[in-house]
């Protein structure tokens, strides 16, 4: 048993955390540890270096651009990914529907997509949950009916996360009504220029644009953008939710946040001293960063599992990270906005890289209550955390 | 990085948790080992020395088995799954920590480990409440012995123990960092008091007072070896309560299972099942930190070591605390009854929260090093 890196881990991890300090410009890693939103030029430049150096797509077969890494390489990755603020290659590309396509899709999607999808010449959304389907999606309406060589596309999508960038959106779409809840769901590609689509901003309480509401009106899809089987897209679905659980608990990023909350606590006055001399105050980070420290535990000994167990055998790990994850990394959004105190609370007009020009207090503090406000989301996407309970309860203790 | 246990390892686990199991798998004989003169089951005891146990950190070429913290951790989560009664923690993790690093005493490091003696560790006085270096305890040199004076309390084992430990000042203030010895007691010596008592969590204790008793000196100047082994007894305590807190998850999601109230059995409900939920979560978090002590009591740095100790016990504390009142509550009736389970591995666990420091005293540790070290 041995928690430490070994000397080639450590190399490893070394040579990246290099690459990605001289390399991803130093005012895109501001803005992703002051947890400010990125322009889509900030993805777009981010991803395009790290997919020049062979690093956007390490999860994906060899053959279309992924890394023989082990899991214990794949996790160093993606801590320092996070750790030193790179914006992580869109998720949506790089985990989602890449591998989808690289396991489930055809010869000629696979030659189509793949390339543009690991550079981010393609910007994909993810078109899953409704109005009506959200921790219930296999509830969803939006239908696909065959007509000839087309699929025409009806029904809304909502929370699609940067659908307002998208080239391509993956959605699952009702192709048997006649079939129960699971089946007769399909994976379809669609073209966001096609005809019948409207994208319609949704202001969440950060006052950001992240999520949208996307809307099909008799939207034509060539048949050939079915992926895989038909009716068979409740089961591909189920392999992207399933695929990355490295990362999913962000311990990296909260790692760098706490590190910047301690800094910026042993700089912000208060008193005769600083906020750092609030023994309360201390208390509250010391919890999260111990809270922190079980967890990055937990997470080494899944990516240690992963060597000897099937990837596609169900554990509770990935609940366990995601309830842990989402709780820490909320504790640190709320200690940061503590940190900024009254200073927390100006909120000066935006550029539209979602700068504020000029700041009125500390130049850090006008983004830590947007980004609490924002990541109340954490612990009701990706399925709620009380979804994760029912998982834990029904297929861990046979409850 | 590695989790995986070594060979021998494994088979250490298997030979601890089979013991476990046959002598402790009926609750019952818990009962009966407890009323047994010394308050737990020589036969027991003397298995332990057989299977090797009582020798685990003595190295090999001294007929030991080389163990370290991990293999301390296996046996420790069995203990703690078990809620065995036998002394090991005193004897092995504190007495033998203590002395064998002490050095000397070969003849009765051997007959420890043949479970002919047991230890125990004379260290807390009632007012240093967690402070190690809180010692009023006084020794004086006579001749080639020494001569001490002044009470320990709840010594874990020390009713019953055939030597004892005894932290006590040579020279310095009561609160004085230096000037701490550890001293080899006979308590059939001479001025010494021993009142035995159970403990809340069916183990025994003792006061142990020291008027004009004469001892030999193990160690001088000895607060680091104190604090070092007081650290491994931590990371003991933390791989004890996980082996409690998983089984008592394990109780109490069974009895969810079976027990029936309105025409379903009651961990169909959504409110329980959450809970226990939780308590999954809790345990596998408990689990990660046990590991951590386990690893970092090794660390070279004693300041990142006593501080990665601290955090363990803290956390492992307050999971305990709420897996514990919450395997109660789920359980209903039945928990309060002295005669199930369920309400000993909740008492063990509130128990092994105050020992060695409780949730807030190492928490103010983890804050007063301004964090974990890196």
């Amino acid at each position: 048993m041995e928690l430490r890196y070994t000397a080639e881990e450590i190399a490893f991890r070394d040579e990246l955390r290099q690459f990605f300090r001289t390399q991803i410009p130093a005012e895109i890693r501001r803005k992703v540890s002051e947890g400010r939103a990125l322009a889509r030029a900030d993805y777009v430049t981010s991803q395009k270096i790290l997919h020049a150096a062979g690093l956007a797509t390490p999860n994906w077969p060899v053959e279309w651009g992924g890394k023989d890494w082990s899991p214990v390489q794949r996790y160093i990755f993606v801590e320092e990914l996070q750790a030193n603020a790179v914006p992580q290659p869109l998720g949506f590309n790089v985990t989602m529907v890449g591998p989808v396509i690289a396991t489930f899709g055809s010869e000629d999607q696979k030659r189509r997509f793949l390339p543009g999808t690991a550079s981010l010449d393609i910007w994909w959304a993810q078109g899953f949950s409704e109005p009506g389907a959200g921790s219930d999606l296999a509830s969803l309406k939006t239908t696909a009916r065959r007509e000839g060589e087309h699929f025409i596309v009806n029904g809304q999508k909502t929370w699609t996360t940067l659908g307002q960038y998208a080239d391509w959106i993956f959605c699952l779409v009702r192709t048997d009504p006649a079939a129960k809840k699971q089946q007769g769901i399909s994976f379809v590609l669609i073209d966001m220029k096609t005809p019948g689509i409207t994208v319609r901003p949704i202001i969440t309480i950060d006052g950001g644009h992240e999520v949208n509401e996307v809307f099909f009106d008799e939207v034509k899809v060539p048949a050939e953008n079915l992926v895989g089987e038909l009716n068979k897209g409740w089961d591909y679905a189920k392999f992207l939710l399933s695929n990355e659980r490295i990362g999913i608990a962000r311990i990296g990023m909260t790692k760098e946040r706490l590190a910047r909350v301690k800094r910026l606590a042993q700089e912000t006055p208060a008193g005769e001293g600083t906020v750092w001399d609030d023994p309360d105050f201390r208390r509250r980070l010391a919890w999260s960063e111990i809270e922190l420290k079980a967890l990055e535990i937990t997470q080494m000994r899944v990516v240690a599992a992963q060597r000897s167990r099937a990837a596609d055998k169900p554990d509770p790990s990935s609940s366990i990270l995601k309830i842990k994850g989402s709780e820490i990394q909320q504790q640190a959004t709320q200690l940061l906005m503590d940190v900024a105190g009254p200073y927390a609370a100006p909120r000066p007009d935006r550029n539209e890289d979602g700068l504020n020009l000029p700041s009125v207090g500390p130049e850090w503090a006008d983004a830590a209550a947007p980004l609490f406000f924002n990541f109340r989301k954490v612990s009701i996407y990706g399925g709620s955390n009380e979804i994760q309970r029912n998982i834990i309860a029904k297929a861990f203790l046979g409850l | 990085m590695d989790f995986d246990l070594t060979d021998e390892q494994r088979l250490l686990a298997d030979s601890v948790n089979r013991f476990v199991s046959d002598r402790y798998g009926d609750f019952e004989k818990r009962k009966a080992y407890r009323a047994e003169p010394r308050g737990y089951a020589a036969a027991n005891w003397s298995a332990m020395a057989e299977m090797g146990l009582l020798a685990l950190p003595l190295p090999e070429e001294e007929g030991g088995f080389g163990g370290g913290p991990v293999e301390t951790m296996l046996v420790m989560e069995a203990i703690g799954r078990g809620l065995v009664v036998e002394p090991y923690l005193a004897t092995v993790v504190l007495g033998l920590g203590l002395l064998r690093r002490a050095g000397g005493q070969p003849d009765l490091l051997a007959q420890v480990a043949a479970g002919e003696v047991t230890l125990a560790f004379a260290h807390q006085e009632r007012q240093a409440r967690h402070d190690l270096h809180d010692i009023a305890t006084t020794a004086r040199r006579d001749g080639d012995a020494y001569v001490l004076d002044g009470a320990k309390g709840v010594v874990l084992g020390g009713d019953t123990a055939d030597r004892i430990i005894v932290a006590a000042r040579l020279s310095g203030a009561r609160r004085d960092r230096a000037g701490i010895s550890l001293f080899l007691l006979d308590p059939a010596t001479q001025g010494v008091t021993r009142r035995g008592y159970a403990t809340q969590d069916g183990l025994r204790a003792a006061e142990i007072v020291l008027e004009g008793a004469r001892a030999a000196l193990l160690a001088e100047d000895a607060l680091p070896l104190i604090e070092l082994v007081v650290d491994e007894a931590i990371a003991a305590l933390c791989a004890e309560a996980l082996g409690a807190m998983e089984t008592l998850r394990d109780l109490t999601v069974d009895y969810l299972k079976t027990r029936q109230q309105f025409g379903r059995a009651i961990g169909e409900f959504q409110a329980l099942q959450h809970r226990a939920a939780d308590m999954l979560v809790a345990t596998e978090q408990a689990r990660s930190m046990a590991m951590y002590a386990a690893m970092m009591v090794q660390d070279s740095d004693a300041a990142a070591r006593a501080t990665a100790l601290s955090a363990a016990k803290a956390l492992i504390g307050r999971l305990a605390d709420q897996l514990g009142k919450d395997a109660i509550q789920l359980h209903g009736g039945i928990a309060m009854t002295e005669e199930y389970k369920a309400g000993h591995y909740f008492k063990r666990l509130a128990m092994l929260n105050l020992l060695f420091g409780d949730t807030d005293h190492h928490l103010r540790r983890v804050v007063a090093a301004g964090g974990l070290p890196e």
